[in-house]
């Protein structure tokens, strides 16, 4: 199977002159989601990003919860979305390997008034249609989360609220899209929208695009999008979550993901394991002007550390691995805005905030149930190939931890990243994968390779040689149209 | 030697295990089986043997140590750029040979990846998964530099952000480009040999920046040194554009560069101690010990710069050669178990002291000395050891040159400590 991935140059002759039947702008989770349930259907699809890499946007940077969707909004159409959501993709978590723990939640609180909204989140999360949630008391709490501070009074468990790999989820969707004939199209940046006739021509950094349909699913960039496309109905102001990784070493403090109860000022700092079995402290929640200002502050590790230091006090003198930032797509609106368009054959996937990563195969296919209202032709579905992922998971096993592995390649047993345990096998492998990574950071995202608490101490300048001699393999192979 | 397999992992039997082939580690295992142990193995993760000094192109390795040998070595770096001694790469090949001639086994490549039992280790390497008993366990796992992420640094997180250690790789391994500007925050000897390693690979280093005062600093080699400053941020995307200074009066400036290095703040390389259970001791953040190298486990021996980060290599070394006395009264059935006397805890503003714990034996460190850090230079101090308000001994101790270097405490009083009492508390008057 030919597999067409392009990152440099002018795209591909699109032949015939209409083009692509539909073209999904932005590969992060919410449009590589996307871009796999239209694969289902013999249509000609494109995958477009500005990044070199998918999922490497908004996807990238969160929380990587897979939320139950209890404290969504009753009725509104994120509440579904994520309910329905929540389920699919931990039915593919299963089918395919993406990392995946049900850790669950508790949402701990530490004062008389938090301790009395509780009740009424219980019966929000009812009428989400959520019935396994229910109140504990101090004593309970404590046995259960021994780490934690002094003064908590007591929580509402959330059994169901599971933590999940942000990095192998739209890689999968990606890479299963592209095996099933989606064009991705990296380092592609779109500039305008001509409307003519029946076809989009869409001006990329990369040239002329021409498609039937648009989906939009541009994450901070999706209101520029949609007014290219002459509609003016949101913006996205960009909220900015600083978070705080902590060392492996310190997992073990934390049991569930402890989360705060919400109040005025938003939904607050959790403290989370990860799948790779570290411990995650965040976010912040700052409004900003500028959609690319991912840096992090001293003032906002400073509020997490103060945070921290309540809710686990032990974890804030465990060592940092990593600090990063994301940006939420905020819009104004406290829902999700799906919005689609029949006369610009268009649909408009905006305001996908923190519950993206969950919501995702539901959005999915909701927009392609829009996306045929639109008049798209949805025949002779079929199934998409099955897919295996890496495990990249703490709590799967390991391939350095596999004599059998090793005894067929000993690359399995060569480890690079120490901190990490990444093997040189696995390294390779995804130089070799369907979307290959170009960068350090984009193999990190991979194999974990570099993430560790050295931070390339030890392994970095050996897994820059590695990717660079890949990289350049693989624009050899480019050419060919691998 | 006996192999057997279970569930893929080929179990053996060895005398002593040591961990880690740096400067400790080699010395440990070369003297060892200088001494007639028989079966003495060096485990090192890495394809190479012989630590960081693998990738140290200054010399100064192997010189002699002592104030008066090191002014000497001084004055010579001064006439003719060298530092005396060897480079690290030579002085690793060294101790690589030293080990193997004296009948050590060093398999590279192969990883512990946790404990199976007291003294037993899981191993992966490519030739598969081994169980590893031995009678004596050193744990010679030595120090990395914090990356930006564990000192707190705020800002963008651009391309151009090294390691000392990442940056020596980068350079003398790998040949690889590294920038055109440079700055380098910190100014301990780390520090200016990675603006020595930047200049050799064509990078013009704008500044080494440190955060204590002038006053208190000579001037050094050929880089421009900025003092009474903290970096605050970083800046640029993809690739750094900037280091955000504080200076000491308030002022803020950016230098501008696309690359930094971001030197010492060593750390213990302590997971394997760690996940092992040891006792750590919360000033050094490595295993706990005694001057016997005892950890909280008996059996289990640490050595080097696991236990305090970060001394010379040739302090390192010393340490291997010292750790193979105890390592043989384990084996020949002699040894007292350590890991049951006092803690010495020190009081601000000292970090950490080395060895931290009181032996049962009075057994003595190294040169007859403790190590001790403070979190800020200290002029002329006067250390007072105490034991459940017993004074144990006083001692005035030559200023340290700040957080980077040891003072010294002698070790005479260990005999008089209490072996049943609380903590030995040092603290400065």
């Amino acid at each position: 199977m030919t597999h067409t991935l392009t990152t440099a140059g002018p795209l591909p002759a699109q032949d015939p002159c209409d083009g692509y039947d539909v073209t999904v702008v932005g590969a992060g989770v919410v449009g590589a989601a996307i871009a796999r349930e239209l694969a289902r259907y013999p249509l000609r699809i494109a995958l477009v990003d500005a990044a070199d890499d998918v999922g490497s946007g908004t996807s990238k940077a969160n929380t990587a919860i897979l939320h139950t969707g209890f404290d969504a909004v009753p009725g509104s159409l994120e509440a579904r979305l994520v309910r329905e959501g929540y389920a699919l993709l931990a039915d593919y978590a299963g089918e395919t390997g993406i990392p995946l723990e049900r850790v669950g939640a508790l949402l701990v609180a530490w004062d008389g008034d938090q301790l009395a909204t509780l009740p009424g989140l219980l019966d929000k999360a009812v009428r989400n249609g959520y019935h396994a949630a229910r109140l504990i008391g101090a004593d309970e709490l404590r046995a259960r989360e021994p780490r934690l501070g002094p003064g908590a009074l007591g929580a509402l468990e959330v059994p169901d609220e599971s933590i999940i790999c942000p990095w192998t989820t739209p890689l999968a969707y990606a890479t299963q899209a592209v095996r099933a004939g989606v064009h991705l199209h990296l380092n592609c940046r779109v500039n305008s929208v001509d409307q003519g006739g029946d076809v989009h021509t869409l001006t990329t950094s990369r040239g002329p695009l021409r498609t039937r349909h648009v989906v939009n699913a541009a994450g901070l960039h999706a209101d520029e999008i949609d007014r290219m496309l002459g509609n003016d109905v949101f913006t996205v102001t960009p909220r900015r979550g600083q978070l705080i990784v902590y060392d492996k070493l310190a997992r073990d403090l934390v049991g569930h993901i402890l989360l705060p109860v919400p109040g005025p000022g938003g939904k607050g700092v959790l403290v989370a394991p990860t799948v790779f079995g570290n411990v995650l402290l965040g976010p912040t929640a700052e409004e900003l002007d500028d959609r690319t200002d991912t840096a992090s502050t001293a003032e906002g590790l400073r509020l997490l550390r103060e945070k921290g230091r309540r809710i686990v006090p032990r974890l804030v003198d465990e060592e940092v691995t990593a600090v990063y930032a994301g940006l939420r797509a905020a819009t104004g609106q406290e829902d999700y805005r799906i919005q689609e368009y029949p006369a610009l054959r268009y649909v408009a996937v905006g305001g996908i905030r923190s519950t993206g990563l969950t919501a995702s195969l539901a959005i999915a296919r909701h927009v392609v149930e829009l996306l045929a209202a639109t008049g798209l032709e949805l025949t002779g579905p079929r199934d998409l190939p099955p897919l295996t992922m890496p495990g990249l998971g703490e709590a799967s096993p390991r391939p350095y931890l596999s004599a059998a592995l090793i005894a067929g390649d000993p690359a399995y047993g060569s480890i690079v990243c120490h901190c990490e345990q990444v093997t040189l096998g696995e390294i390779r492998d995804a130089l070799a994968s369907t979307i290959p990574p170009c960068s350090v950071d984009g193999l990190r995202r991979r194999t974990r390779a570099r993430g560790g608490r050295c931070q390339g101490f030890h392994c970095g300048a050996a897994v820059r040689a590695l990717v660079e001699e890949g990289t350049a393999a693989n624009g050899d192979d480019e050419e060919a149209h691998r | 030697m006996t192999g057997s397999e279970r569930n893929g992992r080929t179990a053996r039997d060895v005398d002593v295990l040591i961990v880690g082939a740096g400067p400790a580690g080699l010395a440990a295992g070369a003297e060892l089986a200088a001494a007639g142990v028989d079966r003495v193995e060096i485990l090192e993760r890495e394809q190479q043997a012989g630590g960081v000094p693998r990738h140290c192109h200054h010399g100064g390795f192997g010189a002699p140590t002592g104030l008066l040998a090191r002014a000497r070595a001084l004055a010579r770096r001064s006439a003719d750029g060298g530092g005396g001694g060897m480079d690290g790469p030579a002085y690793a090949r060294q101790h690589v040979t030293a080990a193997l001639s004296a009948g050590a086994a060093l398999r590279t490549g192969v990883t512990v990846t946790g404990w199976a039992g007291p003294r037993t280790v899981d191993t992966t390497g490519p030739a598969g998964l081994e169980r590893i008993t031995a009678r004596a366990v050193v744990l010679a796992t030595g120090a990395r530099e914090r990356p930006r992420s564990a000192r707190l640094i705020p800002g963008t997180r651009p391309a151009g952000v090294y390691t000392t250690g990442e940056l020596q790789q980068a350079v003398h391994l790998y040949g690889q480009r590294i920038g055109t500007r440079a700055v380098v925050v910190g100014d301990e000897p780390v520090g200016y040999a990675a603006a020595g390693t930047l200049r050799a690979a064509g990078v013009e280093v704008v500044a080494v920046v440190t955060d204590r005062r002038a006053s208190r600093l000579r001037p050094h080699g050929r880089s421009p040194l900025l003092t009474g400053a903290t970096v605050t941020g970083l800046r640029g995307r993809p690739r750094l554009s900037g280091v955000e200074l504080r200076h000491e009066d308030g002022r803020t400036t950016t230098l501008s560069c696309d690359t930094v290095v971001l030197s010492g703040d060593f750390v213990p390389d302590h997971e394997l101690a760690r996940r092992g259970g040891l006792v750590l001791d919360p000033g050094t953040r490595g295993p706990a010990y005694d001057a016997a190298f005892r950890t909280s486990r008996p059996g289990v021996f640490a050595a080097g710069n696991v236990l305090h980060a970060v001394e010379r290599a040739g302090f390192a070394a010393e340490e291997g050669r010292a750790v193979a006395v105890p390592v043989l009264h384990r084996l020949l059935g002699t040894e007292e178990p350590g890991g049951r006397g006092p803690s010495l805890v020190v009081e601000a503003p000292l970090r950490w002291i080395a060895p931290n714990t009181a032996g049962p034996d009075g057994a003595r460190p190294p040169g007859d000395r403790f190590l001790l850090r403070a979190a800020r230079p200290l002029t002329l101090p006067v250390l007072a050891v105490t034991q459940d308000g017993r004074e144990l001994h006083r001692q005035r101790s030559l200023p340290s040159s700040g957080p980077g270097r040891s003072l010294h405490l002698a070790a005479g009083w260990l005999d008089r400590v209490d072996p049943h009492g609380p903590a030995v508390r040092i603290a400065v008057l």
